[in-house]
This record gives structure tokens, sequence and C-alpha cells, in this order.
């Protein structure tokens, strides 16, 4: 019996196929999210490897070749500087990767844990929790945005903390709802029944069941985190030229706009492309993370 | 002869709510014999499903005491009650709420025992857990499933293999079949049966029909708007039930004979509302018998020569 039992289990191993495969599976199905996965890695191929692609630095002024159109030399033309514009937008996908990672896992970290107790401990903890949600939620981001960078000065890292101080809110909403209602089911009464602990109930029951919401939640902020870190650029509270930014390019393109309109509008495509990449990719993880989800 | 492995003594659980407390249990008396199975029917919403929850400490009451092996764990903390666990376990009604969508079949009957210490190595969890898997008429490549890969029988087989595992001393069943169809009902019933008489169990089941309880149960109960009216052996209680509502309760299971006449009382009215419980007797206003006492003192729980019990001032 136990011969045969090892056996058997063996080959299970075998036929298993893991949860991360079937997830794939289920994105790869999604065609728009497919061409978002695209878009995106193409945006971290170009950060790792800007220096690679183009002849050129970032930083290197030429006041002789100011405001040129695209040529056979400088692909997009070159800007106000004379810095080839094309150098300037490669590296700029660094800033925007940079910004938006640190921006959504700032607030992502903040809002799941704190949702997390609002939700599963209620009571007086997600009063307080959730009364700050909505005093947060009640300023218009960008100009609390401003408020903060005019008093700890502007720069990559105040972006962060500027945006992340009301980014949070959303995540911490979206978790203490999901939280409500497994709190509530049967399967966590079930874990209570069979002797689990409060710390194994939220570790085994509760996350798992609130991590792909988290996860898509993360996809689906990205691409709000980059738009308002390049709006801070390009009003010039946040990254500060000459730091390669897009949103400070497009804001610096608007200037010479008649002149010279391949600055603003490129600078804006590459914006577009990322943001929408990342749109894409959270459509499909929403279906991908569902498991029943059959659809063909 | 036999020993009480459960009691509850005057327990109650109301909850709070903006029209005043919900009397969801309000007052129960009950002993569940070792051995024994135990079926308790009530319509829905008399507070059978909260009287479970209570048992097992899962809710806390609002007043009496719950007894296990005779002592009384009412106050008991996590840590206390957490050797008791793997003593009462307990199988839900809902097989489709009640897995974890995250855990495979395999880590859904393993946790128990891991939580209780109760196989040392891998290998030997393996075992217990195909075991198990096997004892429910399922497969050990079930082990590798997500609850949404299974069906509803499967998935309530899991439920009830999760209960088993630790061989515990006594099962809470909460409608175990309600959610399934009537063909897949059976095989469960005759699988909850066989586990019973080879593992010398003790069960609890409740149910709002009473057809279910007359095959399972050996003791049954009666519940009405969070109290026992009656209680006692099955055919005694089958043969004669005395109080009315059992009574009313009995006569209205529909029966496949168009030629029998409906000669039992026939229950009228609606359930009223455990906020506002009547005074006295809690069924005087559907009650055909009713007397002024019935409206002022509210009946005991009283046992009779035949060993039943009979929460009615006409007995």
């Amino acid at each position: 019996m136990s011969e045969d039992l090892q056996k058997e289990i063996a080959s299970l191993k075998q036929k298993k196929t893991g949860q991360m495969y079937l997830t794939w599976l289920r994105f790869k199905r999604n065609r728009l999210s497919v061409v978002g996965l695209s878009f995106v890695l193409l945006v971290i191929f170009i950060a790792i490897f800007a220096p690679l692609l183009t002849p050129y630095e970032p930083y290197d002024t030429n006041p002789f070749r100011r405001l040129e159109s695209p040529s056979r030399e400088h692909l997009l033309g070159t800007d106000e500087l004379g810095r080839d514009l094309l150098t300037r937008l490669l590296y700029g996908s660094r800033i925007a990767l940079q910004v938006g990672i640190l921006i959504v896992l700032f607030e992502g970290f903040i809002g799941i844990s704190f949702g997390l107790l609002a939700g599963y401990f209620g009571g007086w903890i997600d009063e307080i929790i959730m009364r700050l949600v909505d005093v947060l939620r009640s300023f218009p981001v960008i100009i609390l945005a401003m408020a903060i960078a005019g008093i700890m000065g502007q720069g990559l890292f105040n972006v962060v903390l500027a945006i992340g101080l009301v980014g949070w809110t959303t995540y911490a909403r979206m978790v203490r709802g999901k939280i409500l209602s497994i709190k509530e089911s049967d399967y966590v009464e079930a874990a209570f029944a069979t002797g689990e602990s409060t710390v194994s109930v939220i570790l085994r029951y509760i996350l798992p069941n609130v991590l792909p919401t988290a996860i898509i939640m993360v996809c689906i902020m990205m691409p709000t985190a980059l738009i308002a870190s390049a709006t801070l650029s390009f009003l010039g509270v946040g990254v500060q030229p000459p730091l390669p930014c897009w949103g400070s390019i497009a804001a610096a393109g608007r200037d010479y706009i008649t002149r010279a309109p391949w600055i603003s509008t490129t600078a804006g495509i590459f914006i577009m492309f990322t943001v929408l990449g990342f749109n894409f990719i959270g459509d499909g993880l929403r279906d991908a993370f569902d498991p029943t989800s059959k659809r063909n | 002869m036999n020993s009480t492995l459960v009691e509850v003594r005057n327990l109650k659980k109301h909850f709070p709510s903006p029209a005043g407390p919900v009397k969801a249990v309000d007052g129960v008396n009950l002993k569940i014999e070792k051995g024994t199975s135990f079926g308790l029917v009530g319509e829905s919403g008399c507070g059978k499903s909260t009287l479970i929850r209570v048992m097992l400490k899962l809710l806390e009451p609002t007043d009496g005491k719950v007894f296990f092996r005779g002592k009384d764990i009412t106050g008991y903390g996590f840590r206390q009650m957490r050797p008791l666990r793997k003593e009462m376990a307990m199988v839900f009604q809902d097989p489709h709420l009640a897995l974890n969508p995250r855990m495979t079949v395999f880590d859904i009957i393993s946790r128990p025992l891991k939580i209780h210490g109760l196989a040392r190595g891998k290998g030997e969890l393996m075992v217990q857990v195909v075991e198990t898997l096997k004892a429910m008429g399922l497969q050990t490549e079930h082990m590798i499933r997500f609850p949404h890969e299974l069906s509803g029988g499967q998935k309530q087989r899991i439920g009830v293999a999760r209960a088993l595992v630790v061989e515990p001393e006594i099962i809470f069943l909460d409608e175990p079949t309600s959610a399934l169809d009537v063909s897949v009902q059976t095989k469960i019933l005759k699988l909850l049966d066989k586990a019973r008489r080879e593992r010398d169990l003790t069960f609890f089941f409740i149910s709002h029909d009473i057809n279910l309880i007359r095959v399972v149960a050996d003791t049954m109960g009666v519940m009405y708007l969070g109290k026992i009216v009656e209680t006692g052996p099955k055919e005694i209680l089958l043969e004669d039930p005395h109080h009315p509502y059992t009574r009313g309760l009995f006569a209205a299971v529909p029966e496949p004979d168009p030629d029998k006449i409906i000669t039992e009382i026939k229950l009228t009215g609606e359930v009223p509302s455990p906020v506002n419980p009547p005074d006295g007797c809690n069924f005087n206003p559907r009650c055909p018998y009713v007397q002024s006492r019935c409206r002022e003192i509210e009946p005991e729980l009283k046992e009779l020569a035949d060993g039943r019990s009979v929460a009615c001032h006409l007995y």
C-alpha cells in the first residue's frame, strides 16, 4: 500500500501544473494584455539598455544645433539646448519606472497594511483609518503634492511621498472591502473551528484571497502614479531638470510647440504607451487571477 | 448507560440590532449523550445555526454555559479551546463556501492534522490524507485539485474529510446536505453514517428537514424561536409528538399519499420576530390550545415519564 501510494504521489507531482503556469495560460488568452506586457517589457528593456541604444549622452548640450527637426543624425530632433531628444526620452524611461515602482510600492505597502487592519479588526481601528482615508481623499492630489513639494523641496523622493500620501487610500479601501467579505466567509469560520490561530487565518486564508486583488490594484494604480508624477514634473514641482523626465520634457517642449512640436508630442507618446501597457496588463491579470474564469 | 458529552445550560445569544437585541438563541438546555446522533429540527431563522456556533465557541454566548465532558468551557480562550477543537469538528451547510478557494484539497485536509500535531513528517501526513480521502470515496488524485475544480458533492466530501481527519469525538453538522442534489444527499448521508459506526462518533445534526432527521438521528430536538420546545428519543417523538408546535411541524411534512387527510394541527400565522418574542410561551399566538397562563408564564422544559422533555403547560 505504502509503496503504491508513493508511486501514485510521485506521478501526481508530475501531473500537477503549477498555479503560476495556469495563471499565465489564462493571461495569455487575452491578446490585449499580451500587447500591454510587451509595451512594458520594451520600456524596461529601454531603461536597462539606454546607453547602448543611443550614441549620445542625455546631458550633452549643443548650442549650435538647437530645436532641430528629426533627421538621420537625430532621429527625433533636438531640444531647446541641442540635446538629442530620443536619447533623453530613452533615459526618461528610467526615471518613469523608478518613480512609478517606488510610488506603487510605497502606497501599496501602506494601503494594504492599513486596509488589512481596518477590515480585519474593525471597531475603532477601522473608524480611525477610514476617517483618515476620507480626509486625505478630500484633498486634490496635485495641489497637495505641490504643497508638499513646496515644503520639503523638489525631487524624486518627495514626488513619491506626495503622491503616495494620497494614493494609499485607494488600496486601503479596496483591501478593506475585500477583507470584510472574506472575514465573514464560511471557510474562515471553518478555519477557526479547526483550531487555526488568528495569525494563521490572516496569513493562510485571508491574504492569499486578497493578494490577487492587490496585485491587480498595483497594475491599475501604476499608470495613475506615472501620470501624476509626469504632471508634477510638467508643473515644475516634480523631478527637476536636467534629469531626463518625460513630464518635464513635455513641459519644456510646450514653449516651442509651434517651432518644434515633436518635443512635447513624442514625450506624450512615451507616457501614453507605458500607461496603456500597464492598464492592459491590469485587465488581463484580473481574469488570469480568477481561477474560476473559464473564458476561452 | 450513556455519558453526557456536550451539555448546554440556559444558553443565550442575543445580537444587537437597532430595534433591540435579536434573541437568536434564548435559553436553550440540551444534552448530547456520547455515541448518539442528536438531530435538531426547526424552521429557518429559529436559531439552529447560531446555537451550533455558540456551542463550538465560534460565537461568545450572551449568557448560559457550555459543558464538554462535564467541564465548563464557556470562558475558555483560544489556547484552552485549541485541544478541544480536535474533539469537536464541524461540517458546514454550503460546500461551495466552506473551502478556501486558494488551498488545494491536500492543504485543506492536512491543516487540521498540522494544527494538532497529529502527523510526523510529510509522508505520514500524506498517508493520513489519502486514507481519509479514500474513506470519503475520493481518489488520491483529488489531493492536487482546487475546490473550484470539484462538484458540490465532492466538495462536501472534502468538508466531511476535514472534520473526520482529526478523529474527533463529536461532529456538528449544520445542514450538511441542504445545498446538494437529492441523489448526492443520500451518498453523503451514507458516508456519514458509515463513519459514525466505524469510529463510534457522536453527531449533532441540525436541519429544517424532518425527513432527514428521521433518518439520521436517534435523539430529536425541536427548536422554535430560540428555544427547545420538545426533545427526546426519536421513536417516541415521531410516534406521539406532544408539543403543539411539534405536532404542527410533523403534520406539515408532505407525504406521498393523495388520500391522506390532514387531521392534525395546521400551523397558521407567522413566526414572531426574535427581537420582540411574545410573553409567556413563545408559541402562544399560533397555538390552537392556548390558555390564559400560556400568555403569562413561560413553560419550563419538563421531563416526562417516557423519557422526553416538553416545554408546554398542557403536560
